[in-house]
């Protein structure tokens, strides 16, 4: 018995120092964003506030320079958001649709376009780039928000598309058959049927776009400039600007005011976030 | 498997009537699949032109390809995706199966100490590197803090040693990436049958013996499946080694994305680009065929069983 108990407290020490590390990252982060400059410059970055610099908000918010424009993180975030919400909306709509005629609907090829639509999910970002670039400068959204929210709903609906065909292959074919001998089309099924048991994966889904096209970089960086880049490209330009003077304290307060929307969506919807990941993963 | 249609395949567009359902099906199936296709077979097709800052047509067959190869900037980005593409996917399948097995023990604020072990994932991989490049950096991070407390001689300049640097992307790759991997072994260690470890308890095994003769050998298919979902995020790896290294010092942490970034929009030779794409493709389906084929393979044995 004495030795089944040692084991239980190793066990504890073992995952209380991980969890510890785990957490280190994002305590520092957090800890140095209300530290001042000078502080950090004369200890490191890890260290306990002397006095609350709060201030370092504020100007990430609202007045620090990022490349020529000295209007803080705010317009970016701004620009992420609307980036985001539009295209994590129209994705997991137009997904669910697809996801229900293929899934429900068998149509000649329907299997032939559905592995197109998955391979879409490992198409590396680089094989898009240049065609990306020509199709924006064609229709005239070269460097816009709309041409962001257009690529992210073109290549959300691979994912989307995957989720909620996998989750509506197992509404039941009997339940179909007697929706259709009633006389109910494509819609009023979509309405009346499929709709009302889709609030989970439509959850999974919504979180799993949000996080991605948020913390996505490469396209933003690729097709913005200035001020129309999305938050993630503009911590870059940030750390890049804040090379010559360090400003470590403002730098941080941007990194945490960045991460924010993603890791809130991340505490009140773990339990969804953890269901995507695995339902994406192991089919 | 999927169920048979309800009624044998009859045609989804007859008449006007169903114009909308048909657009609705067939508009965002159509852009999602045909983007793939189209914009594979484009990039693939510019790979084998001229082209420089601008598209443009003509034929250079492999000219490209033999280019981009010969590059140092390439060799040397290929090489290290070899020794991240390892180190990362091995130890960071290796931690996250730590993690499982620790919450598997019925512990206390399991729900607390996965959202810990979980969170990285939630924040961009700009995130990640930019707070790792302050900690690895040994001028204001872990080293110099070791070094105020009064151990001066402490050295942890991975950052800016050539030989060590690619090993920060891997440390800050396994703290993002771990938790993922924690979260599918639990879920394949808690459908592990309960009646094959009673029997094995009861054959007097202990909780060792029961995790590496009855536990793990039934887990290997999930083990392999997250081994080729990480291996893909390393080939692709792009964002984390901008913000923590910018792909140095000089080549140290180069890796195949950002060769294919450099030459499309630093350098203004777009065929190249193109060529380092399909090359990065390439290697992307080197993991993924064989993947597929074993699963497929599998599915038609247990199919016949």
């Amino acid at each position: 018995m004495r030795d089944a108990s040692l084991s239980r407290a190793l066990l504890y020490a073992v995952a209380f120092l991980l969890a510890f590390l785990y957490l280190i990252p994002l305590a520092v982060v957090l800890l140095n964003s209300l530290r001042t400059a000078e502080e950090i410059v004369q200890t490191s970055m890890i260290g306990w506030p002397r006095v609350w610099a709060f201030q370092n908000y504020t100007a990430a918010w609202a007045d620090f320079c990022i490349a020529q424009t000295c209007s803080g993180i705010r317009p970016y975030m701004l620009n992420s958001a609307l980036v985001t919400l539009p295209a994590t909306l129209l994705s997991t709509l137009l997904g669910a649709v697809a996801g229900y005629a293929i899934s429900l609907w068998r149509f000649k090829g329907d299997t032939w376009i559905f592995a197109l639509v998955t391979l879409g999910v490992f198409l590396p970002e680089q094989m898009r780039l240049i065609p990306w670039t020509i199709v924006l400068r064609d229709v005239g959204l070269t460097n816009t928000l709309a041409g962001l929210v257009m690529i992210h709903t073109v290549q959300g609906l691979s994912f989307t598309t995957l989720f909620c065909r996998n989750y509506y292959i197992a509404i039941p074919a009997d339940l179909m058959k007697a929706a259709k001998i009633d006389g109910a089309g494509f819609f009023r099924i979509f309405y009346r049927i499929v709709l009302p048991l889709s609030p989970p994966i439509l959850i999974v889904t919504v979180i799993w776009q949000f996080t991605g096209i948020w913390n996505e970089f490469l396209y933003g960086v690729t097709f913005t400039t200035g001020t129309q880049q999305p938050v993630t490209a503009a911590l870059i330009a940030l750390s890049a600007s804040v090379a010559d003077v360090p400003q470590h304290g403002v730098q941080s307060a941007a990194v945490v005011i960045a991460a924010l929307p993603t890791l809130l969506v991340y505490l009140f919807g773990g339990r969804y976030f953890v269901r995507g990941l695995t339902a994406g993963a192991v089919k | 498997m999927s169920h048979a249609a309800p009624s044998p395949a009859r045609p989804l567009f007859a008449g006007l009537k169903r114009l909308p359902e048909f657009l609705v099906i067939w508009v965002p199936l159509l852009l999602s699949a045909g983007h793939v296709v189209v914009f594979t077979a484009w990039t693939t097709w510019i790979s084998f032109t001229p082209s420089t800052l601008v598209p443009v047509d003509g034929w250079v067959g492999w000219r490209n390809y033999t280019n981009v190869l010969a590059t140092r900037n390439w060799k040397i980005a290929f090489d290290n995706l070899l020794i991240f593409g390892a180190g990362f996917v091995i130890l960071t399948a290796l931690v996250g199966l730590l993690l499982a097995i620790i919450i598997d023990q019925r512990i206390r604020g399991e729900n607390v100490l996965r959202s810990i072990f979980l969170y990285p994932m939630a924040v961009s991989f700009v995130v990640t590197g930019t707070v790792w490049s302050w900690l690895l950096n040994p001028g204001m991070g872990i080293q110099k803090l070791v070094n105020d407390w009064g151990w001066t001689s402490f050295r942890f300049d991975w950052l800016i040693d050539r030989d060590m640097a690619i090993w920060t992307i891997v440390i800050a790759g396994i703290w993002q990436s771990s938790g993922f991997a924690m979260a599918l072994f639990l879920a394949g260690l808690r459908s592990v049958e309960a009646d094959l470890i009673k029997a094995a308890q009861i054959d007097g095994a202990g909780p060792v013996r029961i995790y590496t003769r009855v536990i793990l050998p039934t887990l290997w298919p999930i083990v392999i499946a997250v081994m080729v979902i990480l291996l893909q995020f390393a080939i692709k790896t792009f964002d984390l080694v901008r913000a923590l290294t910018g792909g140095g010092p000089g080549l140290a942490t180069q890796l195949p994305a950002l060769v294919v970034y450099d030459f499309m929009f630093q350098r203004g030779h777009l065929g190249r680009g193109s060529a380092a794409a399909v090359l990065m493709l390439l290697t992307l389906l080197g993991v993924l065929l064989p993947y597929g084929a074993w699963k497929y393979y599998q599915r038609r044995r247990d199919a016949r069983a």
